[in-house]
């Protein structure tokens, strides 16, 4: 409780100097809005409806290409894991690719797609699979051969050791294997909303975007604080509570 | 069923009562490690046999293939030649008849110390799921940690871990139980109780164990017969019958002297090759 208090503070503290630094006419307010602006600007971007639409879309193209990167990439990187030839080939790949930035797939996306959902979907895979793949096959081979071991001695084989003893046993990199696919993939998703511009759904990647064009500095303040905050909140839900059972149950000696 | 009684133990006395036979027997076993710089001659030629009911330590330095034999014997590791049998049956996989006790921490994290005792007794198909919970209860109270059901690993100690892996090993009831120097990573205070309990457990189990340790006195303490190996390449060189009763402190001055008469059976047999 006292935690939350404090950063309670640390963040009404930072709006207000923001907006003290706002007031004091030092800068252009076309340039650095007041921190009132912004909450004004989103407040009636939620009432017209358009914040919520563009989070709507945001969401469900963040949702359905992580979801393609993990089915993916979870396999490939288990698979990758059991095989010293994938390893040498698959995994150099996915190690090489990983490497790059995914805003470098835009261009390639634009030019096999064109500007349709595809090709914003294609970045977003792109961007979330080579990650994953790393960290599953990173992961699985960290996994201490004990436990199969001891497993195959009671009677375990076949679906039940890869069920109950290697599937519970790669929990610990399967949680950041798909947290770090989830970062990947958040970033892969603003890059392509902001450079690939569609009229089949406006994302907050474009809310930005049109933000810059319209010079409505407010806008793209706003559209940033959104994106922070459902990564935030992402990071929250979807993870903290896998990584608090691994901590109860692992100790500290998770991989994580 | 009372407190003191075991449960299983009906089932090994009526097997002791069909006569002295081997429970198990390995035959001319030899292994050999092949690394891409040499290969090392792991074990060589190595025959024992085991009584139903005999409880074989297997004492020798670090790399004398001590482990790798119990591996073998585990059906974990094959063997390049030879064969183990267990009660009259080829032994060609690791199987629940013959449990094994690791020295590394081989609990699973993610079940608590119920779930780990359990999950033996759940490949067990004849076992209805009441008499699983019931015989998990039963092998907890027997280590002692029965008020320890639901406690994660992690927040167990050293000696508690191995404790629960014991009841892991015992509670499907297995003919043979292996035990791969499951008290090397635990101090001395801990390990001098433990060697007051297993005496105690094994007593009431009856079941046909192999001990593998580097610890002569561990050895002469536990074990029937203690078999001396030595290394490079792996074999047993001498074996020593220990005709104390049960249960043995440590510190009994007849023990002492087995386990000084086998320590100096390892100086003469294996000089000054021994490398620890």
């Amino acid at each position: 409780m006292k935690r939350i208090m404090v950063a309670f503070v640390f963040f009404v503290a930072l709006l207000g100097l923001w907006e003290l630094a706002a007031q004091s006419g030092r800068w252009s307010p076309v340039l650095f809005p007041s921190a009132r602006s912004v909450g004004q600007y989103l407040w009636g971007a939620l009432l017209d409806g358009t914040l919520t639409e563009a989070i709507l879309v945001t969401l469900k193209r963040l949702l359905v290409g992580y979801a393609i990167g993990v089915v993916i990439g979870l396999p490939l990187g288990l698979l990758t894991s059991a095989s010293q030839v994938l390893e040498d080939t698959l995994g150099s790949l996915a190690l090489g690719l990983q490497t790059l930035p995914s805003v470098c797939w835009v261009p390639l996306a634009l030019l096999w797609f064109g500007q349709t959902e595809a090709a914003m979907l294609f970045v977003v895979v792109m961007g979330t699979v080579w990650s994953v793949i790393i960290a599953t096959n990173y992961g699985a081979r960290t996994i201490p051969p004990i436990y199969a071991r001891a497993a195959r001695t009671m009677g375990s084989s076949g679906l039940h050791l890869w069920i109950r003893v290697m599937l519970p046993a790669s929990l610990p990199f399967l949680v950041s294997g798909m947290k770090q696919g989830w970062a990947f993939a958040w970033r892969s998703l603003m890059a392509a909303e902001i450079f690939v511009t569609i009229l089949t759904g406006f994302g907050l990647g474009q809310l930005l975007h049109y933000g810059r064009e319209l010079q409505a500095m407010d806008q793209v303040i706003g559209a940033m604080a959104v994106i922070v905050l459902i990564g935030l909140l992402a990071d929250r839900i979807l993870f903290s509570p896998w990584e608090r059972f691994l901590y109860r149950r692992w100790g500290t000696n998770v991989g994580l | 069923m009372t407190a003191s009684e075991v449960p299983g133990s009906s089932r090994a006395k009526s097997a002791s009562v069909a006569g002295p036979l081997p429970n198990l027997v390995v035959e001319e076993v030899s292994k050999w490690f092949r690394t891409p710089r040499a290969t090392v001659h792991a074990l060589d030629n190595i025959s024992l046999k085991v009584a139903a009911g005999e409880v074989v330590c297997l004492v020798g330095p670090s790399g004398c293939g001590k482990s790798t034999l119990l591996d073998i014997v585990a059906g974990l590791t094959k063997p390049d030649a030879g064969r183990v049998l267990e009660n009259g049956q080829l032994v060609s996989g690791p199987g629940q008849e013959r449990l094994v006790v690791f020295q590394e921490p081989s609990l699973f994290p993610w079940l608590d110390v119920f779930g780990n005792v359990m999950f033996g007794l759940r490949l067990c198909p004849k076992l209805t799921n009441a008499e699983r919970h019931e015989i998990a209860h039963e092998y907890l109270a027997l280590v002692g940690l029965e008020k320890f059901e639901r406690v994660h690993v992690h927040e167990l100690s050293g000696g508690m871990k191995q404790r629960v892996a014991l009841a892991r090993a015992l509670a499907p009831d297995p003919r043979v139980l292996l035990m791969d120097e499951p008290f090397g990573a635990l101090d001395a205070m801990t390990r001098e109780h433990l060697y007051d309990d297993i005496q105690r457990i094994w007593r009431d189990s009856s079941k046909t164990i192999v001990f593998v340790t580097h610890n002569i006195r561990e050895a002469v303490c536990l074990g029937d017969r203690v078999l001396l190996m030595s290394p490079a390449p792996g074999k047993i060189v001498q074996a020593f019958d220990i005709p104390l009763s049960h249960p043995r402190s440590i510190y009994d001055v007849e023990l002492v002297g087995h386990a000084a008469h086998i320590a100096d059976a390892l100086r003469g047999k294996i000089g000054g090759g021994v490398r620890e």
